[in-house]
């Protein structure tokens, strides 16, 4: 058993994780982490699992062609230790190259790492919205600014918040 | 009046409880209705409250989370920065929301699934009905803010259901960030 990246993109129809879910649990697999959403009518699987890498590949190829499919085998498990305090990112105004790009560069100038992130256009908007950590180092009052400077060039709007958790 | 309990009414020492953790079956159980004159209810309030107290940073505790499947839960929001109206402490049995508006969403921790946590959408002024431990006539209470959404999560506990049950979106539960 290793564990394994499974990628899985194509036309979105109704039954695709079914049919990809049902090949894998066949080979005995556990779906560990995983995201699947739809990108412009193409739907993507991203799946980290536990399994016999060739038993997953031939179970998977039955859906090759009409699906893009990759099964890799991972080094071992990184966990993840959160460098500082949650933050939520939103971005959005009119489409342009290089939103993502110059934004991303102001988080990881500040020493910051994205855990998540997600883009959607629709229309002329352009919408970003990602989770931040940023380290207890990091000056927000310059990376705010920062993030304005560069906001204000690219004529999007940026907030950048503190997304702690209340506990219950 | 509600703001003049104190566990002291109860007149039993509580005991620490442990706090179980999802996916034990008792927190997706229905809690039962309680007897708030049962002794055995009224020292399950002196032990939730004692367990609430000995957890950091936890402002309340509902039976099924320690266990025992009833209509009864402890809360103390004194102090927390996001409360607005205060009851302090208190133990609620057979509590019902009877009115709740104005939603908000925001990001709630759980200490029975300490792993993740979610963006919920919760009103932001309920008002609920209930009985204190010990006592027989049902109150209302009304409130707001941090009280407001911690009152809607105990009771959520009370009826079997965690604050995933109820989260805003497919990508609204979040790998829990501690760090030193």
């Amino acid at each position: 058993m290793s564990q394994l990246a499974v990628t899985v993109i194509g036309p979105d129809r109704p039954g695709i994780i079914a049919d990809v879910t049902e090949a894998l649990v066949g080979t005995g697999v556990n779906l560990e982490d995983s995201t699947m959403t739809l990108l412009r009518g193409h739907f993507a699987m991203m799946i980290v699992c536990a399994g016999p890498f060739d038993e997953v590949k031939s179970a998977l190829e039955p859906l090759r062609g009409e699906l893009v499919i990759t099964v890799r085998k991972m080094g071992p498990e990184h966990e993840h230790a959160p460098i500082g305090a949650p933050y939520m990112l939103s971005v959005h105004g009119a489409d342009r190259p290089g939103i993502v790009a110059a934004v991303t560069r102001m988080i990881a100038a500040a020493g910051g790492t994205i855990t998540d992130l997600a883009t959607r256009l629709s229309g002329g908007l352009y919408v970003l919205t990602a989770e931040v950590e940023l380290p207890p180092t990091a000056e927000l009052e310059m990376l705010d600014r920062a993030l304005e400077i560069a906001a204000e060039e690219l004529g999007v709007g940026v907030t950048l918040r503190p997304a702690e958790s209340d506990d219950l | 009046m509600i703001t003049s309990w104190s566990p002291k009414l109860l007149d039993v020492e509580g005991q620490v409880l442990e706090v179980v953790r999802a996916p034990h079956p008792v927190l997706a159980t229905e809690g039962a209705t309680v007897d708030p004159l049962d002794p055995g209810m009224i020292q399950l309030a002196a032990d939730l409250v004692a367990t609430m107290r000995v957890s950091p940073g936890c402002v309340g505790l509902a039976a099924p989370q320690v266990g025992v499947a009833a209509q009864m839960f402890a809360l103390d929001v004194t102090g927390h920065s996001k409360a607005r109206t205060c009851h302090g402490v208190f133990v609620l049995c057979n509590a019902v929301v009877v009115e709740a508006t104005r939603n908000e969403k925001a990001r709630e921790g759980c200490m029975s699934v300490p792993d993740f946590t979610g963006d919920v959408k919760r009103a932001t002024r309920v008002t609920v009905t209930g009985v204190l431990p010990g006592t027989t006539d049902e109150l209302t209470i009304s409130t707001d803010a941090f009280e407001a959404r911690a009152l809607q999560h105990e009771i959520d506990h009370c009826n079997g259901k965690l604050f995933l049950d109820r989260v805003a979106g497919a990508h609204a539960v979040y790998p829990r960030k501690v760090y030193q």
